[in-house]
């Protein structure tokens, strides 16, 4: 972090220089990865969402103990306990070791669903967008229907229908994402596609995948990458009540939300067993949002070298 | 001027209409005119007269519901209105160049100068995106981006708006296009960038032997720039001539109108400017008539009724009145 404020520093020095000092400016790639390091909230989040996402890949290397392993003994064992860093829950299970394992689950559960559902919500957005008429009609029609229905309500139903598990989660949240990625694919799209450089595009003849592909592309994918992780969080949550209905991850399999769910009976007796989990998934939330801030930054031409 | 000079772009009865059938207007009404090899036509004319229309007609760039109702568009041998969708796309970039008016909104935020140039390359030619891009430098140069090779890398944004005109031109000229539409190329930027962008449009058509069609509503640039000027009204071509005929003998009434709006420096400050009375017609209404009528100083009865068409004075000038026409004793083509 120390270095790269440092490198930072001395980079804005070069970019207000300037015109002048195009010559200093090497690459405009080297740019995009500095403004984003610039980007402390950013970098910040980043650094911690892959210190979270490799401590849930190598749970079982640096886990204590096992998520199910129950000791009998040492139940409601308080943080700081010898042995149990974060404590134990009723059952005597050891908190790191849930959170650890638990990570592997709500992590699939948040980004996967969400990174598919942005890119199938985004073709189709922007091909309802760009192409319009009865194209548009179709595609909106039908991802209205699945608008229509409250988003867990629905994510409920298409779990029902299938046999519980993480994949059913993952295909239930994917297919009630699409709509939302789709509408502000489509949004984006029609504030694009009249804008002159598509004109000038066409008439330098380019055809209507090139114009797809180079101009309107470019320019709506930051918003999706924003919106995507805003909502990860949420499906963090999602999959959480999924699993808490039992339509997702089967106990005792840990995920954070079922362990929030899990502490709620004993929230007086031993908070932590409840909080800790909840912490971990307002971090990782936040954390997202801070990246996909940073994300949009050095996605858009427009504020490197600001 | 020779007037057998080779054409390189015929235009006749060029029709497009904007809007529904019937609440729509006809705004590019039987147009005809010719581009000649290596020479510069200017197309000038008010807001709203058609002059972009015209343009955006050549290249079928007419966004639906308008569209193109008739007339024919000849080009080496081909009628551009009757190609398919695939068909113009290798025309547009290729064969016609067109440079937009506003440079500030006509490049791609999100990608690389370079990149942008090396797409139109792409589109038509068999070329490598490397080739593509190494050729976009030379282009740059060309147009006079200084530093190019570092410039490619750049986005719109780190250009000034004369800068950002130069590497538009640059694109337009990629693939050596015959035929160069400049759709009022200055209007953005301010006084000394536009001469110096000018003098590059006037450079490159020489040195490519392209035709220019500059549209514009800036007489200087006309009489800086052209070879033939067109004056158009209300959709319609009113008077075509030579740049020296048409400043010195300019013979529509709307033509002799624009010019006396053009303030001279050298002039008697004393003397108002003369501001053209009246508003253009709605295009939406049927005409019926010369549609220069209404505001005319010159107006006689028979102007309201008959509709004139373009008729020859000289070789070097065709005017559409009916008054310069009678009293010239012109008789009105069979076919009109």
């Amino acid at each position: 972090m120390v270095a790269d404020n440092f490198t930072s520093r001395t980079g804005q020095k070069i970019e207000e220089a300037g015109p002048g000092a195009q010559d200093l400016r090497s690459s405009r790639r080297f740019w995009r990865i500095k403004s984003f390091a610039r980007n402390r909230s950013a970098a910040i989040a980043a650094a911690f969402l892959a210190i979270v996402i490799l401590a849930a890949v190598f749970a079982p290397l640096i886990s204590p103990h096992g998520p199910d392993e129950a000791d009998n003994l040492a139940r409601y064992a308080a943080i700081g306990t010898k042995g149990y860093i974060l404590g134990t829950d009723q059952q005597g299970r050891d908190l790191l070791a849930r959170l650890l394992y638990g990570g592997r689950v709500s992590l699939l559960v948040g980004v996967v669903p969400t990174v598919l559902a942005g890119a199938i919500g985004l073709g189709l957005g922007m091909i309802a967008g760009f192409l319009r008429g009865i194209v548009d009609q179709v595609i909106m029609r039908c991802l209205d229907i699945v608008f229509a229905f409250p988003m867990v309500l629905l994510a409920i139903a298409i779990a029902g229908a299938m046999r519980p598990g993480v994949l059913t989660e993952i295909i239930a949240i994917t297919i009630i994402l699409i709509p939302y990625f789709a509408r502000l694919a489509r949004t984006e799209t029609q504030s694009i596609a009249p804008m002159p450089f598509v004109e000038a595009a066409r008439a330098a003849g380019g055809s209507s995948g090139v114009i797809m592909a180079r101009y309107i592309l470019p320019n709506v994918f930051g918003p999706i990458v924003v919106y995507a992780t805003t909502l990860m969080g949420l499906m963090i949550v999602v999959g959480s009540g999924l699993s808490f209905l039992g339509l997702g991850v089967q106990p005792p399999t840990a995920d954070w939300g079922a362990m929030v769910a899990e502490g709620r009976v004993i929230l007086r007796r031993a908070p932590h067993v409840t909080v800790l989990p909840g912490l971990v998934i307002l971090a990782v939330s936040l954390a997202f949002n801070f990246l996909g801030d940073g994300i949009r930054d050095a996605l858009d031409p427009r504020t490197i070298g600001r | 001027m020779t007037p057998d000079a080779e054409i390189a772009l015929a235009v006749s009865d060029l029709r497009t209409r904007f809007g529904g059938d019937r609440s729509g207007a006809t705004v590019v009404d039987g147009v005809s005119f010719s581009l000649k090899r290596g020479r510069t036509t200017a197309l000038v004319g008010e807001s709203g007269s058609g002059k972009s229309a015209t343009a955006l007609s050549l290249l079928r760039l007419i966004d639906a519901p308008g569209r193109i109702i008739g007339g024919e568009i000849r080009l080496g041998g081909e009628n551009l209105l009757s190609l398919d969708e695939t068909e113009m796309e290798a025309v547009r970039g290729a064969k016609i160049g067109m440079i937009f008016q506003d440079p500030l909104t006509s490049l791609n935020p999100a990608l690389t100068i370079g990149k942008q140039i090396a797409e139109v390359l792409l589109a038509h030619k068999d070329v490598s995106r490397a080739e593509a891009e190494a050729r976009a430098v030379e282009l740059l140069t060309h147009v006079g981006v200084a530093n190019a090779a570092l410039r490619v890398n750049d986005y719109p944004h780190h250009f000034s708006g004369g800068m950002r005109q130069r590497v538009l031109i640059a694109m337009a000229i990629s693939c050596s296009p015959q035929i160069i539409i400049a759709d009022e190329p200055t209007t953005a930027l301010d006084v000394t960038i536009q001469a110096k962008i000018l003098r590059l449009l006037h450079d490159l058509q020489q040195e490519m032997r392209a035709s220019l069609l500059l549209i514009t509503h800036d007489l200087g640039v006309v009489a800086a720039m052209a070879d033939e000027v067109l004056v158009m009204y209300a959709g319609r071509i009113v008077e075509r001539a030579d740049v020296d005929t048409l400043f010195h003998a300019p013979q529509h009434p709307y033509t002799k109108a624009l010019l006396a709006c053009v303030t001279d420096i050298g002039g008697d400050r004393s003397v108002p400017l003369e501001p053209i009375l009246g508003t253009a017609p709605d295009l939406k209404q049927q005409q019926v008539g010369c549609r220069f009528a209404p505001r005319c100083p010159a107006v006689q009865d028979f102007c309201r009724r008959e509709d004139p068409c373009l008729m020859a004075l000289s070789d070097r000038q065709e005017v559409a009145c009916l008054v310069v026409q009678r009293e010239r004793n012109l008789m009105a083509p069979a076919d009109a």
